[in-house]
């Protein structure tokens, strides 16, 4: 379970994230949707630790995240913005180094990431130096790494950017096994209709604050609109920014 | 421990892969400075036995008032070409360069000469050429040679010992010993070396820092359960590996450069051998975390490669100033400066090329310093590493 309650940023004069709380459960894939620059990515960097609130707390599985080798840390997989690999190293390589830092046991690594790949349909290209893989291929590996210390949070900063429409559709069957085995799962997205299709709870951020937090369909009724996107857009106030 | 071991591990091997952290870090780096130094030593070499080999060659007017003279120079071996030119033309023709050295006889030498009185000449020559200035003092040499010859001559004719116009003899006994004339040359190796090891970990450290922000890959690197400080050590010690490897390929090519380049032709013989290869390379190790930390501090804060290159290369710079400090100063190995980095690696190998004892308290708080000022820059990084800056 991934908790944020009262988060808070601010970068100068800008608040980027007030009062932000709400919940992503077990079994369940949650969605944070906004425009560009509403706060969803400050958001999830607090959520995975990377970034210290001014206010308010992030805590995973009940571990509070900060401190830089709090326990929280191993359990949360996290696929930041730009998947961040290491082009001269291999897919297995990449993945292998996380699993060191995690402190996995060598013996049991290789059949670990023998399993994912197969999970993740990762074995054409395992073996191959990520900067001659594709866009496609790295989320992928970005993934695998974000799973390999089995993690029962996972947390994904827009996952579908730069993404063709068969490995969108791949993201997605992923997400939904992950969903199946009991995982939290929490991705952020500007585009409503992959929120829409896969979520089972979207919490809607606009200008640093949650505007809406439930399931699409009650979302949908609270806000009087005939269409999901109709609600997303009158509770956001305004037009812009969505897809 | 274990977290910083797996750190090195990682950036060490995906630097092996890249060409140009292979390149500048143990060829370019480590190989600029004994090459730069061979070719210029050679070029000094073959200059000074051109010099001192070549006949002098001047120009002289108004010989036919001094034949005397003029047979002289000639069996000094001069090569004097009669011209006639008066004082203001033959200025203007060294000025343009088209002479090197003019003596000048005047009208009134030869009665001036026969009467014993001082007889005059001019002697045209431009002092801030030094190939021009070398032969103004050669002709020199030959004219006091020359006078001192007449002026013996002289005395004894009048019965009076030449002797008693020589009070004092004064004997030049060189203190400096083969091994200490060549520092002169030498000495800017010290520099070389300290650029072969900065060079060597340069890119490593724009790479683990400001390379590792710009591919996004740092983000996911700071939300794992590692200590900044593990991050940061692992990554220091891997950039501090590719430069120790620098530095020992740049003292084996200065080892090697030496051998082939014959200095005691200038009356120099530094006995730079392997053993003094690793005393260099022992002197010079503390300094090696110290470069890194420091090169990795200042790109922690560029934006991106680009940027941090530009900052690195201003980086580069930083050994030399306590250098040319020395330089200017003609700084002599005191205990006080062993504390200034840079410049205490740069005494202790300037002692050792001079053949000179060195104490073991100074080359404890070289190190030391060294090491005091990295550990300092490594608290000042990992405090840097816990803003939000660094996330770009």
């Amino acid at each position: 379970m991934i908790e944020a309650a009262a988060l808070r940023k601010r970068f100068g004069a800008i608040e980027a994230v007030r009062e932000v709380s709400f919940r992503a459960l077990d079994g369940e894939i949650t969605g944070l949707l906004g425009p560009n620059g509403a706060g969803k990515s400050t958001t999830l960097r607090m959520l995975y630790g990377v970034l210290t609130p001014d206010g308010g707390s992030a805590r995973i599985d009940g571990l509070d995240i900060r401190g830089e080798t709090s326990s929280a840390r191993s359990r949360l997989g996290v696929l930041p913005h730009a998947a961040g690999l290491y082009g001269n190293l291999s897919a297995r390589e990449n993945i292998e180094y996380f699993a060191a830092l995690h402190r996995i046991d060598r013996g049991r690594l290789a059949l670990r990431i023998e399993e994912l790949a197969a999970a993740l349909g990762m074995q054409s290209f395992i073996g191959r130096r990520v900067k001659g893989c594709s866009q496609g291929q790295r989320i992928k590996v970005a993934l695998a790494r974000a799973l390999i210390h089995d993690p029962q949070n996972l947390v994904l900063d827009e996952p579908t950017n730069g993404l063709d429409v068969m490995a969108i559709r791949n993201l997605r069957d992923i997400l939904r096994d992950l969903k199946a085995q009991g995982r939290c799962v929490l991705f952020s997205s500007h585009v409503m209709q992959e929120v829409a299709a896969l979520c089972d709870r979207v919490v809607i951020i606009g200008r640093g604050s949650v505007l809406a937090d439930g399931s699409p369909e009650s979302i949908r009724e609270t806000s009087g609109a005939r269409s999901l996107e109709e609600a997303f857009l009158k509770v956001l106030g305004e037009p812009e920014g969505l897809n | 421990m274990g977290a910083l071991l797996r750190v090195f591990r990682k950036e060490f091997l995906e630097n092996s892969r890249d060409r140009r952290t292979l390149f500048s870090a143990l060829l370019l780096g480590p190989l600029l400075g004994p090459l730069l130094f061979g070719v210029m030593v050679s070029r000094m070499l073959d200059q000074s036995v051109a010099e001192s080999d070549a006949p002098l060659a001047i120009e002289i007017s108004g010989g036919e008032h001094a034949p005397h003279l003029l047979s002289f120079l000639r069996s000094q071996g001069a090569l004097c070409r009669e011209v006639h030119e008066s004082a203001q033309s033959a200025l203007a023709a060294v000025r343009r360069a088209e002479a090197a050295v003019v003596l000048i006889v005047p009208d009134d030498y030869a009665p001036r000469f026969s009467r014993a009185a001082p007889a005059p000449l001019l002697l045209i020559a431009d002092s801030s050429d030094s190939e021009a200035r070398k032969s103004a003092e050669r002709l020199r040499a030959l004219l006091a040679g020359y006078a001192s010859g007449i002026a013996e001559a002289r005395l004894r004719a009048r019965g009076v010992d030449p002797l008693l116009g020589v009070p004092v003899a004064v004997q030049d006994i060189d203190a400096a010993t083969p091994a200490g004339r060549s520092v002169a040359v030498l000495g800017f190796m010290t520099y070389f070396v300290l650029f072969a090891v900065l060079m060597g970990g340069l890119y490593l450290a724009i790479d683990t820092t400001a390379g590792e922000r710009e591919r996004g890959s740092l983000e996911a690197l700071l939300s794992l359960p590692v200590a900044r400080g593990a991050l940061i050590g692992g990554k220091m010690l891997a950039t501090s590996a590719y430069m120790c490897a620098s530095l020992a390929i740049a003292l084996g090519a200065f080892v090697c450069v030496l051998r082939l380049v014959p200095l005691e032709r200038l009356g120099m013989s530094p006995d730079v051998g392997v053993r003094t290869a690793l005393e260099f390379f022992a002197i010079c190790l503390p300094f090696v975390p110290l470069g890194a930390v420091a090169m990795m501090l200042v790109a922690s804060f560029a934006r991106s490669y680009r940027e941090a290159q530009t900052y690195l290369t201003s980086v580069l710079l930083v050994p030399t100033l306590p250098i040319a400090f020395a330089s200017i100063y003609s700084l002599k190995t005191r205990s006080s400066l062993m504390l200034i980095p840079s410049l205490s690696q740069h005494l202790l190998m300037t002692s050792i090329l001079k053949d000179q004892p060195i104490a073991p308290l100074d080359v404890a708080v070289s190190a030391g310093s060294a090491l005091a000022l990295a550990a300092v820059l490594f608290v000042a990084t990992a405090r840097h590493w816990r803003r939000e800056s660094m996330l770009g």
